[in-house]
């Protein structure tokens, strides 16, 4: 322990602690600008100077560490006089703009200038606001001539988001920072993470949307949860008068700690969009137009269809839609509906369309279909396996944890991708397949693994079973042969595998490029299988973990909202489960699996599924085959969806109900890390809307069934009463950061490792599994494949970011990647529009020459509505979990003149 | 090349050497380092071309050589065994100097130095004033051996420390450097045995020693010299150290504006890697050591040690806090010895001679000799290495032959654009690091500036502080904005607008700037106010009181007449004068109209009967 002396007052401290942080201890506030504790020390601003005894300079106290018997003053007649003359050269270089400058209230330069009655600088010379205003027009509000060069945005977006953008140029008075060759933001790799704003003292960097909004000290500030994917991330909303100034957040909370994503940061606007549906809309059949409704007369209506449809086709005649954007409570809700006041298990919701293999493959492994570790565990991790998921563009804090595990703690990573995702740059290994030929690279490393005795075989023993069947399946998996069948050669197939095998911290992430297959259930137990045999499970830092794609993907399948389950994966078809349920809601349940979402389109197809309720949850456009949902849902008699903005699907319906969004609500989002947060309303619902739970109430309290709820909490009160896992959850212990199911009681404090001692099921099971070809291969009409995937900017249908002004100006536009070698074949060059044709369908599209996809494979985005990417996709769908083969589909582009091309696009009522 | 795989090779070898390099009665080099500029190129092609006409070069061996340090002189023509010095030497004197010198055995007059006193001819090298005074310990063999060539190192006993080094314990090499007292010739002053000792001891299995070799002061050319001269010498110290410290890769950290000296390092690293001067088990030791150069983009911070380490790692060269240190967390976070070119170039004379024979060379606190590059208002300019400890007095007027005639001596500035003025009064104070830094200057890294009479001392404080201002890395605010305020200030007063509040603002301004600065460059800057400020008070109060330049530079300040009296009519001011602000006759007064005068003073030189005047 080290000594010293501050301003007169002894302590004691651990060696390295800076000057700055022992005077914290003992109360003694020392100033900063520059000094962020997460960042690496620069000791730039030097208003942190203090005086130590015997030094011949004054010395920055956040840079300088203790040492014994130090004697410090930090208010020294010196200190003072220096820190002056500091804040009086920065003024010197500083517009006097505090009236009109956004920081204001919330400036450190201002904060210092007042503590210090510093008025004015005696110095007048040159300022810096030579230099031209920056014009980006984005996201983002760079005012150099504020700067105070504290260089806390170059730090952050270095060390904490590793992404490089920014740094310093010039020398001398004239150093400023900007981006490479001083180019605007959008043509600079900028993500537009926003984490340097958050970092900036002054008004140099601000939110372009909080401009003239309101001023610091007029905003509330509101703890809620980012919806755009399922990360998860802790937001705060800054509020004044119900309009949403800025989001920030909270650097202390998990699992994002202060970053976000661009949409997380600057996709809040669309709630105020003049496209959000106010009042409910009916039309009789989907051939009239829409008219507006009160709500009393939706609701009877809704009330009197289903009834009717239930008397007289049966209860099996509905089918249930929820959202994975939806809340746990509305989910649940959902369920509940389905099953107590339809009678029903025919309930799913769009992770069907996701990561239902997830559910099948894990559970069928493990025995629970979920992550095994934390987003937190990633930054520990020693190997990291990233398998068909581009993580820093849909899981963007997640791709951040892979990325810091890289550059700052050695770790090695393996990325299995089709696709030159942004990790290939730091991967160790990048395996590039084939799509849809996972199984059989898996395989493959496995059957290296077992080759080379790497296999943990103490842990094969003790904790799994059938290691015997798999052993004699992978055998036929060698390199060479495995290389025919992937494209990857098999010297990398050995190498992946012995890097892999060679830790104990060995942690698989995998996305929808694993799910969205024919195999997706086999894709997930064949990475269960690597899991297990090298025993990378049960431990911190390793483990096999989806990303869920949309925001509660893990929490709409906790809450039963799926065919055969009620929460928490209690079979509907187990009689005590059924009993238990049936006892509760006061109603006989059924206890015949329903209908999975895809099996409904085809049942409405035939005529035999009659109604559906759809929430949030748009298909005509997201599910594989759109064209064949449009045509199954127009055959319904009776539509009902409940949505924020008009889509495709409603556009279908017979009855609309408008609904608040997620900042207008409360409930609780489960992330993919199983963690339950709490979601604060921050604005008041729009008139004419009304908050999804409390639809529900009214048309089951409608149709005779009483679902009395004063609030969200009493909803999850009731789901912890009929759920082992959530039996501890209440809403007051939600408060703050949340809990990681299971809860097992009030005072168990979640589990953020599954699967440590035992597995749910008992033992680990290796699924013996054979590869088998994608559905639809390419063939001499349609010889290329066409891949589908998400975009940084935009999330699912993108009703919700396309109507954000800052990501509408940088990502507007939908585009098909072709490689250069196909580009060429087909004379196609960047910026043309070409047309893409698969067996089911046309869409017309800007193609991007590029070599981040394979020849043969084009990919598309499926975000943008004048691009519906899935009118292409299909036929393929998982064997167990029927999720479409959104990964591979056959397609072929044909080069149209543009004239041809809009003619062709007005034709196809694309425009 | 033979690859030496034990140090009786080497000695071998070297034996070769002598026995080749005997062969020749004579031997002529010519200097290849910035006199090349004044065509040392051609007179080197034309000697050689020239001896071997004459069927000589059996004989006679004409070699280049690295700089001689006279540079006032150059380009310079040595003739060994004898040492004549011939100097200012152009192609055209070539044959002469072969038909007289090295046929006839006989000087030519014309190119030889003569005495600043007497007139008297001065045919040999040791009898220059210039060189007498001197103690070339590091410069020894600049200008005898070709620095291209490891044969003409290993001829004057070079790598022969390295080989007594590897057969001793790496403590013991450290012991040996304590005892020598040597310490940095970078600046300031650190001791180096203890430099090496800190990161021996330091944790971490891998080390790297780096040598500094981004000279960055104007006018100091040093580093440069002894790279382009002698890159072994540097060599050689290096791979010392890195066998003391227990690092096996080293950096040479160079300023792309040095492309000769990075060209002659290439040249010699490669050498060195292909006879097994370098690379794995060096000599049979079982020591293993590379160099790679690494190319400066000429920023004068990155001579700072962690803005170096910084640049190495390909990040802006910007400092950091200290500590760290670089011998505890430097290059790449592992510790790292940072030393000097000239420090390096000392190590082979410490091994051979040992720590306490070299220690009594010197002055009390600070061994050894140093380096200075002698410029300004000075008669010799050029590089001087002297003991540390010789009186300024003796290294400007002995060695550098005193000012012009007609001037009398002002100051001097030491240690580069962060050092200080030395005024006439402290002319008698031996030169090291203590004693400059007392009288508000420092020893740097050997630039050394005679200032005359008619040099203003607040315009050249404004120079040097323009100097730093756009040298600073922006990144700490006094540094960034500090001295942009000081340098405003000084401008204002140059331009005659100075206000009595401005030397105050400026003095509290500069000792902030000192106190509070992050790294070396920021701590320095103020120098050159300070100590102007100390000793030229007067003329900065002239400037702002009067309204005048007493040294008659600063434009704002003075007006150029002509003194009636002595015009004689002769208009050649008149024709010279670029922008006809002078009118007059033949044979009749001229006037100069100060509202068209520009101040360039060409009036002034044309006038042959000092008839314009400066006020």
């Amino acid at each position: 322990m080290i000594n010293l002396t501050i301003d007169g007052r002894d302590i004691e401290v651990t060696p390295g602690t800076t000057i700055l942080h022992a005077a914290k201890a003992l109360g003694i506030e020392i100033p900063t600008l520059c000094y962020d504790y997460r960042l690496s020390k620069a000791g730039a601003c030097r208003i942190c100077v203090v005086e130590i005894e015997g030094a011949k300079t004054l010395a920055a106290s956040c840079a300088t560490p203790v040492s014994d018997g130090m004697n410090v003053k930090t208010m020294s007649d010196r200190v003072i006089s220096a820190r002056k003359i500091i804040l009086e050269l920065l003024w010197s270089d500083h517009p006097n703009d505090c009236l009109t400058c956004e920081k204001a209230g919330n400036c450190g330069l201002q904060t210092l200038m007042y503590q210090y009655g510093v008025k004015t600088s005696r110095y007048q010379g040159e300022t810096m606001t030579k230099v031209p205003e920056i014009i980006e027009g984005g996201a983002i509000y760079r005012d150099t001539d504020k700067c105070i060069l504290c260089g806390k945005c170059v730090r952050i977006c270095d060390e904490i988001q590793c992404q490089y953008i920014l740094d310093f140029s010039q020398r001398g008075f004239k150093t400023m920072v900007s981006t490479a060759f001083n180019n605007p933001l959008k043509e600079s790799g900028c993500v537009f993470c926003g984490h340097c704003v958050s970092v900036c003292p002054t008004g140099a960097l601000i939110e372009r949307a909080s401009i003239r909004k309101a001023r610091a000290w007029e905003t509330k500030k509101v703890n809620s949860v980012c919806t755009y994917c399922g990360v998860g991330c802790s937001i705060e909303v800054h509020v004044n008068d119900n309009e949403i100034v800025r989001v920030t957040a909270d650097v202390q909370s998990p699992p994002n700690y202060g970053s976000l994503c661009v949409k997380g940061r600057f996709g809040f606007d669309f709630y105020k969009h003049p496209d959000r549906l106010r009042s409910p809309l009916i039309r009789d059949n989907i051939d009239k137009p829409f008219r507006k409704a009160s709500w009393d007369e939706a609701l009877l209506l809704i009330a009197e269809k289903l009834k009717q449809i239930k008397d007289k086709y049966g209860p099996d005649a509905f089918g249930f839609l929820s959202s994975s954007r939806g809340t746990n409570e509305e989910n649940y809700l959902a369920q509940k509906f389905a099953r107590a006041v339809m009678g029903t298990n025919n309930m799913d919701n769009c992770a069907r369309v996701c990561h239902a293999p997830s559910v099948t493959g894990l559970r069928a492994a493990l025995g629970s279909g979920a992550a095994t570790n934390s987003l937190d565990d990633i930054e520990g991790a020693e190997v990291i396996l990233v398998c068909g998921s581009n993580t820093t563009e849909a899981h963007p804090i997640a791709g951040l944890k892979v990325k810091k595990a890289v550059r700052f703690n050695g770790a090695r990573l393996i990325v299995i991708d089709p696709r030159e995702i942004e990790l290939v740059s730091m991967a160790k290994v990048w395996l590039r397949l084939k799509p849809g030929t996972n199984v059989a690279l898996i395989n493959g490393l496995l059957h290296v693994i077992i080759k080379e005795g790497l296999e943990d075989k103490e842990f094969i023993a003790q904790r799994t079973e059938n290691f015997e069947m798999l052993r004699q399946v992978v055998e036929y998996y060698t390199p060479e042969r495995v290389e025919e069948i992937t494209g990857v050669p098999d010297g990398k197939i050995i190498e992946a595998a012995r890097l892999y095998a060679s830790t104990k911290k060995g942690m698989i992430l995998y996305g929808l490029g694993v799910t969205e297959h024919k195999s997706g259930s086999y894709g997930v137990m064949s990475l269960a299988n690597l899991a297990l045999i090298t025993g990378n499970i049960g431990r911190p830092n390793a483990g096999i973990n989806p990303l869920r794609g949309q925001n509660n993907v893990q929490g709409s399948c906790d809450m039963g909202a799926l065919p055969d389950v009620y929460t928490c994966y209690q079979r509907v078809d187990n009689q005590e489960a059924n009993k238990k349920f049936s006892d509760d809601w006061g109603r006989d349940l059924p206890s015949k699996p329903g209908l999975k979402e895809p099996q409904m389109y085809r049942a409405a197809d035939a005529g035999k599924l009659k109604a559906m309720y759809i929430i949030g949850y748009d298909p005509a456009t997201t599910n594989a085959n759109s064209n064949f949902v449009s045509q199954a849902l127009k055959k319904l008699e009776f539509l009902v969806v409940q949505d924020i903005f008009m889509t495709e699907t409603a556009n279908l319906a017979n009855v609309i109900l408008p609904a608040g969004c997620f900042f207008e609500k409360e409930g609780t989002f489960t992330n993919a890390e199983r963690r339950i947060r709490k979601l604060k309303q921050v604005l008041p619902l729009p008139e004419g809307t009304k908050n999804d739970w409390e639809i529900m109430c009214l048309i089951a309290k409608a149709m005779g069934y009483q679902m009395d709820y004063n609030h969200p909490s009493d909803i999850m009160d009731e789901i912890a009463r009929l759920t082992p896992e959530f039996k501890g959850v209440s809403y007051d212990r939600l408060e703050g950061d949340g809990l990681v199911w299971p809860v097992w009681d009030k005072e168990h404090p979640g589990t953020p490792i599954l699967h440590k001692d035992i597995f749910t099921r008992g033992k680990g099971l290796f699924n013996d599994l054979a590869y088998t070809p994608s559905e639809e291969l390419p063939d001499e009409e349609y010889p290329l494949i066409l891949t589908t995937g998400r975009i940084l900017y935009h999330y699912n249908n993108a009703s919700m970011t396309l109507r954000c002004r800052d990501i509408n100006f940088i990502s507007s536009e939908g585009f098909v990647e072709i490689h250069p070698d196909d580009a060429l074949n087909l004379k196609i060059e960047t910026g043309q529009t070409v047309s893409i044709i698969s067996r089911r369908g046309e869409v017309q599209v800007k193609a991007m020459v590029t070599e981040r996809s394979l020849p043969g494979t084009v990919f598309m985005p499926f975000h943008y509505p004048d691009v519906l990417t899935n009118r292409l996709t299909g036929p393929g769908e998982d064997t167990l979990a029927l999720t479409p083969e959104y990964k591979v589909c056959a397609v072929r582009i044909e080069k149209i003149d543009d004239k041809e091309s809009l003619r062709g696009a007005k034709r196809r009522g694309n425009l | 090349m033979k690859k030496f795989f034990n140090s009786e090779d080497l000695e071998n070898y070297r034996k070769e050497v002598r026995e080749k390099a005997s062969r020749f009665s004579t031997l002529i080099t010519v200097c290849q380092g910035g006199c090349k500029a004044f065509g040392s190129e051609e007179i080197l092609e034309r000697l050689s071309s020239e001896v071997r006409e004459r069927r000589l070069n059996k004989k006679v061996l004409v070699k280049m050589a690295g700089c001689h340090g006279f540079c006032e002189r150059g380009p310079l023509v040595l003739i060994f065994p004898k040492g004549i010095f011939y100097g200012r030497v152009t192609v055209k004197d070539v044959p002469e100097i072969v038909e007289e010198t090295i046929v006839k055995n006989r000087l030519v007059d014309r190119l030889l130095v003569h005495s600043p006193k007497d007139k008297e001819k001065i045919p040999l090298i040791d009898q220059i004033p210039f060189y007498k005074r001197q103690m070339r310990l590091v410069l020894k063999h600049n200008g005898r051996i070709n620095p291209e060539s490891l044969d003409d190192y290993l001829e004057v006993g070079g790598y022969s420390a390295l080989a007594k080094a590897l057969n001793r314990k790496p403590g013991d090499i450290i012991n040996e450097v304590k005892i020598s007292g040597l310490r940095g010739r970078g600046g300031a002053g650190f001791p180096t045995g203890l430099k090496w000792e800190l990161t021996a001891r330091a944790i971490g299995d891998t080390k790297y020693i780096i040598c500094n070799a981004d000279e960055g002061d104007p006018g100091a050319f040093m580093d440069r010299s002894v790279l382009e001269g002698n890159p072994h010498s540097v060599l050689e110290g290096m791979i010392i150290g890195g066998y003391a410290i227990g690092a096996n890769e080293g950096y040479i950290y160079v300023r792309a504006e040095y492309p000769l000296a990075i060209e002659r390092l290439r040249i010699a690293v490669e050498k060195c890697e292909a006879t097994g001067i370098l690379g794995e088990n060096i000599l049979g030791s079982g020591f293993s050591f590379s160099v790679k150069i690494k190319e400066g983009a000429g920023a004068f911070v990155c001579g700072e040690e962690t803005a170096l380490i910084a640049s190495i790692e390909g990040k802006r060269g910007m400092p950091r806090p200290r500590p760290p240190f670089p011998a505890q967390s430097g290059l790449w976070g592992k510790p790292t010895c940072i030393n000097n070119v000239e420090t390096f170039a000392n190590i082979p004379l410490i091994i051979l001679d040992g720590g306490g024979e070299y220690s009594k060379v010197g002055a009390e606190k600070s061994k050894g000799t140093k380096i200075f590059s002698l410029t300004g208002k000075v008669n010799n300019t050029g590089l001087v290495e002297v003991p540390i400890g010789t009186k300024l007095r003796d290294v400007i007027f002995e060695i550098g032959g005193g000012v012009d005639k007609g001037r009398t001596f002002k100051a001097v500035q030491t240690g580069g654009p962060s050092g200080g003025c030395i005024p006439g009064e402290y002319l008698d104070l031996p030169i090291d690091y203590e004693t400059l830094a007392e009288v508000g200057s420092i020893m740097g890294s050997g630039g050394m500036i005679v200032l005359d009479d008619k040099t203003c001392m607040v315009e050249l404080t404004h120079y040097f502080l323009s100097f730093t201002q756009n040298e600073s890395c922006g990144k700490c605010t006094p540094c960034r904005i500090g001295t942009k305020r000081c340098l405003e200030i000084l401008e204002k007063i140059t331009r005659g607008e100075g206000e009595e509040k401005d030397l105050d603002d400026l003095l509290e301004l500069a000792k902030i700037i000192k106190d509070t600065s992050l790294c070396g460059l920021g701590q320095t800057a103020p120098n050159p106010i300070l100590s102007t400020i100390r000793y030229f008070k007067d003329e900065y109060e002239t400037h702002i009181k009067d309204k005048k330049c007493p040294a008659g530079v600063c434009k704002a300040l003075i007006k150029y007449y002509i003194d009636e009296a002595k015009c004689k009519g002769c208009t050649l001011c008149a024709k010279n004068c670029p922008v006809g602000a002078i009118a007059g006759e033949v044979k009749k007064k001229h006037m100069i109209s100060l509202d068209k005068c520009i101040k360039c003073g060409v009036c002034l030189e044309t006038c042959k009967f000092n008839a314009v005047v400066v006020e």
